[in-house]
């Protein structure tokens, strides 16, 4: 689960920079608020990933304030940072156990700028249904113990799709949910 | 699609004011496994039965190997039916007076094949089911799995050239449920037929070449999507 | 205890049951109430007829004649006329002191030139169609007969008042009464009418017995389905059973309810029945109370044991029914013991009932009634037995018959009330062909030479009946008419012995009785008895002494008068006249008689009427009435039917027409139920591409397989049981192919009926919408 996280915290910040700028401790408080339910974000963590999308030009400095610590910049996203989050956003993941947080964050973050979040299940959903497309076709050319297998990973990516299905017929909930 | 067998164009269908399909396009080509999936009510079913002729749609175009399905009249579509389509659906499908290899019989006998013949080609078929010893039995005296069997073995008697199935293993186990669709699509590949398949589940629509989700009875094409 | 429980939650499921319980209910309320409205019905028929006939002879002027006029006195006179047909009975009155006996119905004696007319004659005044008839009955109407007065609400008649009757002698016929009345006891029934109406009783109650045994099943499929949910549950096997029987019985008391009403409503239609010559009066269908009490009682005490006994073979597993499988084979030699002991009882039975002999009515119905049970008991049997032979043959006929492969109870149990129905009523037919010709008999009218016979006891002499036929013969529309008068010769002596019969008449009148060359008034002529009818008697000769005796006509003081038959009297070959009388004895022209004789005589006449001329019937009949009020005058026919043999007869065709279409009521209900548990089902055979065809004719099939064969079992045992009653009224056997045939037709048309009803609906079922899962 942490690596999903440290995998998707850059990503996540830009987008949440994404609905306007602010400043680094607001951005750890409104990740904290939306995706943050188990542990919630260091601000070492929230500086030097700032940081890092700051050198790779996905954000620049809007501000500073007087008294000037760290925790006084205020970011706002750049183009290229834009374009970063949407890409990443319609970029399916690669099918795997526990991608629900990634999903989740992605969900909440498409309906929090106004992008079609459904697209983003069904795009995911394609994916996931070409894997399991994979493994049916190994599972019914295999072995038993290929079968075994395949099947074990197949349940799995069924509960994905279920979990899926069950949040694309949601999205409708959910968006009055992030939006109030 | 270039060589489409079976299309749909803009189906809409409304029953009183509950719209069932609202624009729904479909596409499948000769020995493509299409899976339609999507919630509840949500028109999957409607959309099966349009494209088989048993509906008329509203509005919309439905084409069958040139021909325009919603011109042909209701006797047209039935022999269609009867020639070129073979269904399966979740249960309740099997006369129960007729024995099984009767049921598997009937629809070669409906197109006026000989008895004899006709149960010697309904009995290849349930022997490739592995479902021939339950012959001379009735659907009362068999399992769910068996009689989903047996109407596999009546869907494809008649080799046709579209099979429609409705959740066909709804009632199943998995492990029975997937034995069923791999013994359909094995032997619908083998006669190039082609199979629409309605399912909830995605471990059965993983069997097709390609989804589709209706939604609001709205279609979306998956392989478009990804 | 927990019997009671158990009914009680059974009828609780009756009630309860949701629109499906209601209709289940409804269906099976109505079933029964016909059946319940048909058994009051006929338990009331005995009644109506009996008050139909004691009012018959409460008007009856039989009893309390007196010789002398005295202060309570009546002259009554028959003026019985026919009208287009229609019966009018008619009476002038005559009171000779105010103290006269009133008819019944009547406030008092209508004065002379006025008359008192049932409801239905001043309608038939009042209409257009009562235009000639209007002439014949010159009276003022100042009023109605009540219904104590008439045997029934459509009887023609009327009273007038005259005041020139008199018991004098030229009106003969004319009574003189002090009270009304009969002095007779009813007539008792002819014992072989005793055995058709029994019969006919237990024929058309059987089929209404086995209709409610049927309707307290209607939708028993489905309530199978539920106790077996029931047992899933936990109840055991006693408990279900007398659960389903509380079902019925609630069924069945609802079903006494409608029956109540059914039969309410029914006896208002009472006109129906008036069709057929029956005129009953609605009150007078009042069922006895025993009878009544009787009904209430056994039909729910029946819907309980029908049930329970119907059950006993369901054996409601808790999954038993869910998953239909081959049913048990059924046992025939219980059910052929039923027909076996049936014949067994009628058998001792068979050339017993001589003419006058009585039947046993007890071993009779028990006999009837086991040999219909029989067929009740055998059907399903056969059904079953042929069924399973049966090949497959096209995809309609092997869907029937493997559908009754799988289960034909409910199909034999509907058609078991038809076969029952048509056995009965083929072997009353055979019945009724056998002994037809006793009651209806060929009156020996040669209806091309004469349409009307008269016959009047006025003693008018020859002369008056030269008047008569003279002013008939004026008449529009009649041809020809020939007056005769005629009485009895015997010889002389106290004790006269046999005798031989004198018709006296004009030459013209004599030719029409015998062949005869050269005739002048004055001549006599003898009829060679070798072409006369009658046997024994005197023989007449020339020459030979008689005395000519009227006493032996209607009452006249007249002593008898010696005569010698003329020693020219000549042998003529004699030939029936019109009205089928073929002549004996003497033929004489009015000159070879003493005057003072033809004028003691009554007379009659033959009418020839021409039949391009419309109503000359009528004309004629009114022509009559002016001239001889009093002369009855009978229209002329090749056959005579007894008139109550009639009636039974149509009553056994109504009634069987009535229970075959009841039963046609309830295999449809069966067969749409059917349908509409097997709508899933249709809509896959639909998708499958079935024609509408395949399926119509697959369910004509599956009606008329069992149909068919019921009828073939009914008309075997029809058969047998008519030569059983034939042969208890020794009676040559006889098959009444028509019988059979409008019978089986009738039931053939059911079948028809049924499936034609039941396309509509199997075709809105053969729609898509049966597909979507429940
Ligand atoms: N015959 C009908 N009459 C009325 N409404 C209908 C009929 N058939 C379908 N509908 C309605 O049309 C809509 C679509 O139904 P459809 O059966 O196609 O759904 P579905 O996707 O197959 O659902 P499920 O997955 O539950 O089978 C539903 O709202 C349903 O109530
Ligand atoms: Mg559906």
């Amino acid at each position: 689960m942490r690596i999903v996280l440290v995998m998707s915290i850059g990503h996540t910040l830009l987008g949440l920079l994404e609905s306007g700028p602010c400043h680094g401790y607001d951005l750890k408080r409104s990740f904290d608020e939306r995706f943050g339910r188990d542990r919630a974000l260091a601000y070492g963590q929230v500086y030097s990933t700032m940081s890092r999308l700051l050198k790779n030009g996905l954000v620049e400095i809007d501000g500073l304030e007087s008294g000037g610590g760290p925790e006084r910049k205020r970011y706002a996203i750049t183009d290229a940072g834009v374009t970063d989050v949407e890409q990443w956003l319609g970029r399916p993941e690669t099918p795997e156990p526990y991608l629900q947080s990634t999903l989740y964050t992605k969900v909440v973050l498409a309906l929090l700028t106004g992008r079609d979040a459904a697209d983003i299940l069904d795009t995911q959903r394609a994916e996931h249904l070409t894997m399991m497309r994979e493994l049916t076709r190994r599972k019914i050319d295999g072995d038993l113990g290929d079968r075994l297998i395949c099947d074990h990973a197949l349940f799995h990516l069924e509960a994905d799709l279920r979990w899926l299905e069950l949040t694309a017929a949601r999205l409708g909930e959910l968006t009055l949910e992030i939006r109030k | 699609m270039t060589d489409s067998l079976l299309s749909g164009h803009d189906l809409h269908k409304t029953y009183g004011s509950t719209p069932a399909l609202a624009g729904a396009e479909f596409t499948i080509r000769s020995g493509e496994v299409v899976a339609i999936m999507g919630p509840s009510g949500s028109g999957k079913s409607t959309l099966l039965h349009c494209l088989a002729g048993i509906v008329r749609p509203d509005s919309g175009t439905i084409r069958y190997d040139g021909r325009d399905l919603t011109a042909m009249s209701d006797g047209g579509r039935s022999a269609l039916r009867r020639s070129d389509f073979g269904f399966v659906f979740q249960f309740g499908q099997l006369v129960p007076e007729l024995t099984c290899l009767e049921n598997v019989a009937l629809p070669l006998r409906l197109n006026a094949v000989k008895r004899k013949e006709a149960e010697a080609r309904g009995l290849e078929w349930m022997e490739r089911l592995e479902v021939a010893d339950l012959a001379r039995k009735r659907p009362g005296e068999i399992s769910g799995g068996q009689g989903q069997r047996i109407a596999v073995a009546r869907a494809l008697v008649i080799r046709p050239r579209v099979v429609f199935a409705d959740e066909p293993t709804g009632a199943l186990d998995s492990l029975n449920g997937e034995r069923v669709m791999q013994l359909l699509i094995g032997a619908a590949r083998s006669t190039d037929a082609a199979i629409v398949l309605v399912t909830h589940e995605a471990r059965i629509a993983a069997y097709s070449d390609r989804e589709i989700v209706v939604r609001d009875g709205r279609s979306r094409d998956m392989a478009r999507a990804a | 205890m927990n019997v009671l429980r158990d009914l009680r939650m059974g009828a609780g499921f009756a009630v309860t049951g949701g629109r499906e319980g209601w209709i289940r209910t409804l269906l099976t309320a109505i079933g029964v109430g016909l059946g319940v409205a048909l058994l009051l019905l006929t338990t009331a028929i005995p009644g109506a007829l009996s008050a139909r006939d004691e009012r018959g002879r409460d008007r009856n002027e039989q009893r309390g004649q007196a010789a002398q006029a005295g202060d309570h006195t009546l002259l009554i006179a028959h003026a019985d006329t026919t009208y287009k047909g229609d019966e009018i009975r008619g009476r002038l009155l005559r009171a000779e002191a105010p103290k006269a006996p009133i008819p019944p119905g009547l406030a008092k004696i209508p004065l002379p030139g006025e008359m008192v007319v049932s409801p239905a004659l001043a309608d038939l005044l009042d209409s257009s169609r009562g235009r000639l008839l209007r002439e014949r009955l010159p009276y003022r109407t100042v009023g109605t007969i009540g219904d104590k007065g008439l045997i029934g609400p459509d009887e023609l008649a009327f009273y007038a008042g005259n005041d020139t009757v008199t018991t004098g002698d030229r009106w003969s016929s004319v009574l003189r009464i002090t009270a009304f009345g009969s002095p007779f006891p009813a007539d008792p029934m002819d014992p072989r009418l005793v055995l058709l109406v029994v019969v006919m009783f237990v024929v058309l109650l059987m089929p209404v017995a086995v209709l409610i045994a049927t309707a307290v099943r209607f939708g028993g499929e489905r309530r199978d389905r539920r106790l077996a949910a029931l047992r899933l549950v936990g109840a055991d096997a006693r408990t279900t059973r007398w659960i389903a029987a509380g079902e019925a019985l609630a069924g069945s008391l609802f079903g006494l309810l409608f029956g109540l009403g059914f039969f309410l409503i029914g006896r208002q239609l009472t006109g129906v029945a008036s069709a057929f010559d029956l005129s009953i009066f609605p009150a007078d269908l009042d069922p006895s109370v025993p009878l009544a009490v009787l009904v209430a009682l056994a039909v729910p005490f029946a819907a309980v044991a029908v049930t329970l006994f119907a059950l006993r073979a369901v054996v409601i597993e808790p999954l038993g029914v869910v998953r239909a499988g081959t049913p048990p084979r059924r046992r025939v030699w219980w059910r052929l013991l039923l027909p076996v002991a049936g014949m067994v009882a009628l058998y001792p039975l068979i050339r017993q009932g001589s003419e006058s002999g009585q039947f046993n009515r007890g071993q009779v119905v028990l006999g009837v009634v086991l040999l219909l049970l029989g067929v009740t008991a055998m059907l399903p049997w056969l059904v079953e037995a042929v069924v399973a032979r049966l090949g497959a043959g096209r995809v309609p006929w092997q869907l029937a018959v493997r559908r009754l492969q799988l289960g034909s109870t409910s199909a034999a149990r509907a058609v078991n009330g038809i076969a029952v129905a048509v056995a009965g009523a083929i072997a009353l037919q055979m019945l009724f062909l056998g002994i037809e010709n006793d009651y209806t008999k060929e009156t020996g009218a040669d209806t091309t030479r004469a349409q009307l016979a008269v016959s009047s006891d006025a003693q008018v002499g020859t002369e008056g009946i030269a008047r008569i036929a003279g002013q008939i013969r004026e008449t529009k529309g009649v041809r020809s008419v020939f007056g005769r008068s005629g009485t009895r010769i015997a010889e002389p002596g106290e004790d006269s012995g046999p005798g031989a019969s004198l018709t006296i008449g004009t030459c013209d009148t004599l030719r029409e009785l015998a062949r005869i060359e050269g005739c002048a008034d004055g001549d006599t002529f003898i009829v060679d008895p070798r072409t006369s009818n009658s046997v024994g008697g005197m023989q007449p000769a020339p020459g030979k002494n008689v005395v000519i005796d009227p006493g032996q006509g209607p009452r006249t003081s007249a002593a008898p008068t010696p005569w010698l038959i003329p020693k020219a009297a000549r042998t003529v070959p004699g030939r029936a006249d019109g009205s089928g009388i073929a002549p004996d004895g003497v033929l004489a022209t009015p000159g070879a008689v003493p005057a003072a004789v033809t004028r003691q005589l009554p007379y009659s006449m033959t009418v020839a009427l021409d039949p391009a001329v419309p109503d000359a019937i009528d004309l004629a009949r009114n022509a009559m009435a002016r001239v001889d009020p009093l002369a009855q005058v009978y229209t002329l026919n090749e056959t005579r039917e007894s008139r109550r043999f009639a009636n039974v007869r149509t009553a056994l065709f109504i009634g069987s027409t009535v229970v075959l279409l009841m039963i046609g009521a309830s295999l449809l209900v069966t067969m749409l139920e059917q349908l509409r548990e097997r709508r899933k089902l249709l809509s896959v055979l639909v998708a499958f591409g079935t024609r509408r065809s395949t399926l119509s004719w697959s369910i004509l099939y599956q009606t008329a397989i069992p149909v068919v064969l019921g009828l073939f079992l009914a008309a075997g045992t029809g058969v047998a049981l008519g030569a059983a009653l034939l042969g208890m009224v020794q009676r040559p056997f006889g098959v009444d192919w028509t019988g059979l045939a409008s019978m089986t037709g009738i039931g053939a048309g059911v079948v028809l009926l049924v499936t034609a009803l039941s396309l509509p609906p199997l075709w809105r079922m053969m729609r898509p919408d049966g597909l979507r899962t429940e």
